[in-house]
């Protein structure tokens, strides 16, 4: 097959990985990178549940070719957390019931997280508007939007 | 991994990227922000043999303000127009923005992506239209401007022609008594819009209308100038009541799609409305 060689660094760690052009981003990070907490749902940019940052910015790393992130710096669900202990939106999530089976929840956790860093006093509306990129089929959302008003509130304590 | 293989380039000079469609000619294909391409070649919608990458383009990217004229590089990210000081001179652009996907999507798509996708739902395609926008396009025999007017022919298709890039967007502002208004139902956020409306209505001394832009989205294979609606609303003050007859002006002529989401007659019934509500929502707009 025709590979190319792609240098990134995701989670501050750099990789080298040969991967076909038309492998996704999403792919490369679980596949090459050995990153699964990336989650595959629908592969054509609607749920969002591969949601990362790519130098800083949510993207969906299903829409992007591993070729193109080549000098770039991501962040998955695991880059959030500081060894065992969970980042403020993962503990926001746990403690206000935000997950039922998890799939959806690692590209929460990275929109949610690239939202309250922009705006860290949203309002409930913002919020809804917010989450509207993400889909969950479990909890009905209720507690998902109770945990980003728990994370943003944790954050400005300065409790993380 | 779902779209079918492809040869990837990423050249990084607007000359590079011409250079390469004249060579690989229909089985080439330019990757902007990928958001409408990436999804079509992961459902097998479409395939190309050539990927072309504008992403390590940094002439394509950049937004100017001057006067009279709001230009936009056609790999400017949405999510930098929504932000831009610069573009706050055309408002539309700015009102557009926030209803296009979600922020994940606008951080990643880029206006000219948006544009020459064409999709008849697209709110910066309806944008340029209502503006009458002039877009710059480039191949290897030079460039050409085309007005939004002749740009958009049908579903997904441009007056693009064979090798040639959409590379600029110069929006007009319009500086006197104005105000602005994008409004459309979705059935959900994010959604594409069932029916929506992008206008800009100028008022002269008298509190008349002297000046009206009316542009459809989702009710054809385009967006669509209401070019009746807007002659009859030309020198009058019409009140709300009046505005709903000047929406149902504007989709009078029209053939809707009819599809699983809407009837062709619901959508004409939203169009209408969503126009009343978008002129009412302008004309409160115009400072006074």
């Amino acid at each position: 097959m025709n590979e190319l060689p792609v240098s990134l660094v995701a989670n501050r760690v750099p990789y080298r990985v040969f991967v076909e052009p038309r492998k996704t981003l999403a792919d490369c990070l679980r596949e090459d990178c050995g990153l699964t907490g990336t989650h595959l749902g629908c592969e054509h940019g609607v749920c969002g549940a591969c949601t990362v940052l790519v130098d800083g910015v949510a993207v969906r790393s299903c829409l992007m070719f591993a070729v193109q992130a080549e000098g770039s710096e991501i962040t998955t669900v695991e880059g959030l957390a500081s060894g065992d202990e969970l980042g403020p939106v993962q503990r926001a999530l746990r403690d206000e019931h935000g997950l039922q089976c998890g799939f959806c929840t690692p590209g929460f956790v990275i929109s949610v997280h690239a939202f309250l860093a922009e705006n860290p006093n949203p309002t409930r509306d913002e919020i809804l508007e917010a989450l509207s990129g993400n889909l969950c089929r479990c909890t009905g959302y209720q507690g998902i939007v109770r945990a980003v008003e728990r994370a943003a509130a944790s954050r400005r304590v300065g409790s993380d | 991994m779902k779209p079918a293989p492809f040869e990837y380039h990423a050249p990084e000079s607007v000359d590079d990227v011409v250079g390469l469609l004249a060579e690989h000619g229909d089985e080439a294909r330019a990757l902007a922000g990928g958001q409408s391409l990436v999804p079509m070649l992961a459902l097998r919608l479409t395939r190309f043999e050539h990927l072309i990458d504008l992403n390590r383009v940094p002439a394509l990217v950049g937004i100017e303000g001057k006067t009279g004229t709001v230009t936009v590089g056609a790999m400017t990210r949405q999510a930098e127009l929504e932000r831009s000081d610069a573009a706050a001179a055309v408002p539309l652009l700015g009102l557009a923005t926030p209803l296009i996907g979600h922020f994940q999507i606008r951080n990643r798509g880029t206006v000219g992506g948006s544009i020459a996708h064409a999709d008849a739902a697209g709110e910066l395609p309806t944008v340029a239209l209502a503006l009458d926008a002039e877009l710059e396009v480039a191949s290897t025999a030079g460039s050409r401007t085309i007005t939004a007017s002749d740009f958009f022919l049908g579903t997904w298709e441009t007056a693009l022609g064979p090798g040639e890039l959409l590379i600029t967007m110069r929006f007009p502002v319009w500086s006197r008594r104005c105000g602005f208004a994008i409004d459309e139902v979705a059935r959900r956020y994010g959604d594409f819009a069932l029916a929506g409306v992008a206008c800009g209505i100028e008022l002269n001394v008298d509190g008349g209308i002297a000046r009206a832009a009316i542009a459809l989205l989702g009710l054809g294979s385009t967006p669509l100038r209401a070019t009746a609606a807007e002659a009859a609303i030309i020198g009058r003050a019409p009140s709300a009541g009046e505005l709903v007859d000047i929406g149902w002006l504007a989709v009078a002529d029209l053939d809707p799609p009819n599809d699983i989401h809407a009837s062709r007659e619901y959508r004409r019934a939203v169009g209408a409305h969503v126009v009343a509500r978008g002129l009412g929502t302008a004309l409160a707009r115009v400072p006074a």
